[in-house]
């Protein structure tokens, strides 16, 4: 919480800095991530329920074809935006030192950055070599 | 950072155990919170019994007859005795509540009555509201009009009023908010589902033309959304209202305005 003089008005001490003007866009997507999330996820474990019994080259061969490919880009960029948006949602709750706060939400974007470049990056490669 | 325990000057003791009744046929054990800002001591739970075949039926009644005739130092709140005025919410046996609504045989004996949760403390069973109170007021309770006021009364439609119905009955006894996560740890910013309800209250009032400004002063990360439809709130309301719904309209109102 930022400094707040003691002598402040309880109504001032609500008023705080007034209102961010934002929050919608972040629930609204929250919303378009989850309903999106549902057929991709159940297209993921059909994908991976497809695996067991195949050797390493006719795996690598079926997830890199198109159709799986492109779903499975989907499911982890989607599936991880979702999660950092949800991460994000709980810093905000929790941490209410002003610099833990702000390196926490840093963190928490750059893990989903990385993360997703790597997930990207391991399908692209099935796909391409 | 996140607390997890209680600082060592909140840690609730052993309080003092009152005699029985002598005589009585019917006695039931209450268990209350106790704690005094003027002895310098910790909080304790106080044990009494009650006679109850010299005491009403509801809570508030026996907490009555505990400070009428067995310890006159128990602080509390209480006015209309018939769950209108609000003044009596206090967490009884894990719920926050109306101890005027709420009857004894329909708690778990013994009776462990607690104040409002994670509220600042007065004195015993008194939480300081001062914070509540104001978020109520930053939500501008009120009729917001630029044209100018008719000769009689604002009109409405009885369709129009029927919308209000489940939000004016509101007795701000702040039972919903403070049995909220989200407010405990973000009630400085969050403005909790007492207030928004409130808000949702004027929003759909169809004399109000200030909704898309009272639109303005919601649309906030902490305001309105760190509402995470826990549902505490609905499940706490002791007259049964749901402002969990409330706040959902309210993001639907948000959304429709921007998509």
């Amino acid at each position: 919480m930022a400094q707040k003089s003691t002598l402040l008005t309880p109504r001032a001490r609500v008023s705080f800095l007034g209102s961010a003007k934002s929050g919608t866009h972040h629930a609204w997507l929250m919303r378009l991530t989850s309903f999106a999330l549902l057929p991709l996820t159940i297209a993921f474990i059909l994908i991976v329920l497809s695996l067991p019994g195949r050797d390493f080259q006719s795996a690598r061969i079926l997830l890199g074809s198109p159709c799986p490919a492109i779903l499975l880009l989907l499911f982890v960029s989607v599936g991880i935006y979702h999660m950092t948006l949800g991460m994000q949602v709980i810093i905000e709750d929790y941490i209410h030192g002003a610099h833990a706060k702000h390196l926490a939400l840093m963190a928490n974007t750059c893990f989903g950055l990385v993360l997703g470049a790597a997930s990207v990056y391991a399908v692209l490669r099935l796909s391409f070599t | 950072m996140v607390e997890l325990a209680l600082p060592k000057n909140s840690v609730v003791g052993r309080g003092k155990s009152w005699p029985k009744p002598a005589n009585a046929k019917k006695v039931t054990e209450f268990q209350i919170y106790r704690w005094n800002p003027d002895d310098g001591r910790n909080p304790s739970i106080d044990t009494y019994y009650v006679d109850r075949d010299d005491c009403g039926p509801m809570v508030l009644d026996a907490l009555l007859y505990i400070k009428n005739q067995v310890d006159p130092t128990l602080t509390l709140r209480r006015s209309c005795r018939e769950g209108i005025c609000g003044s009596c919410a206090m967490n009884i046996d894990g719920e926050n509540t109306l101890a005027c609504t709420r009857a004894i045989d329909d708690v778990k004996a013994p009776v462990k009555i607690y104040p409002l949760p994670h509220m600042p403390v007065v004195k015993d069973l008194v939480p300081d509201l001062t914070n509540f109170y104001a978020q109520h007021a930053a939500i501008e309770p009120w009729l917001k009009t630029s044209t100018p006021a008719p000769e009689k009364e604002w009109l409405q439609s009885p369709e129009d009023r029927s919308k209000l119905d489940g939000l004016y009955e509101c007795i701000l006894c702040a039972c919903c908010s403070t049995s909220c996560p989200s407010y405990w740890w973000n009630g400085d910013r969050y403005l909790g589902p007492s207030a928004l309800l409130q808000a949702y209250r004027w929003l759909i009032d169809s004399r109000d033309e200030s909704t898309g400004e009272r639109l303005d002063n919601l649309e906030d990360p902490f305001r309105l959304y760190r509402c995470h439809t826990i549902m505490n709130c609905a499940r706490a309301c002791p007259k049964s209202l749901n402002p969990a719904k409330a706040i959902a309209e309210i993001k639907n109102m948000m959304i429709e305005r921007q998509v």
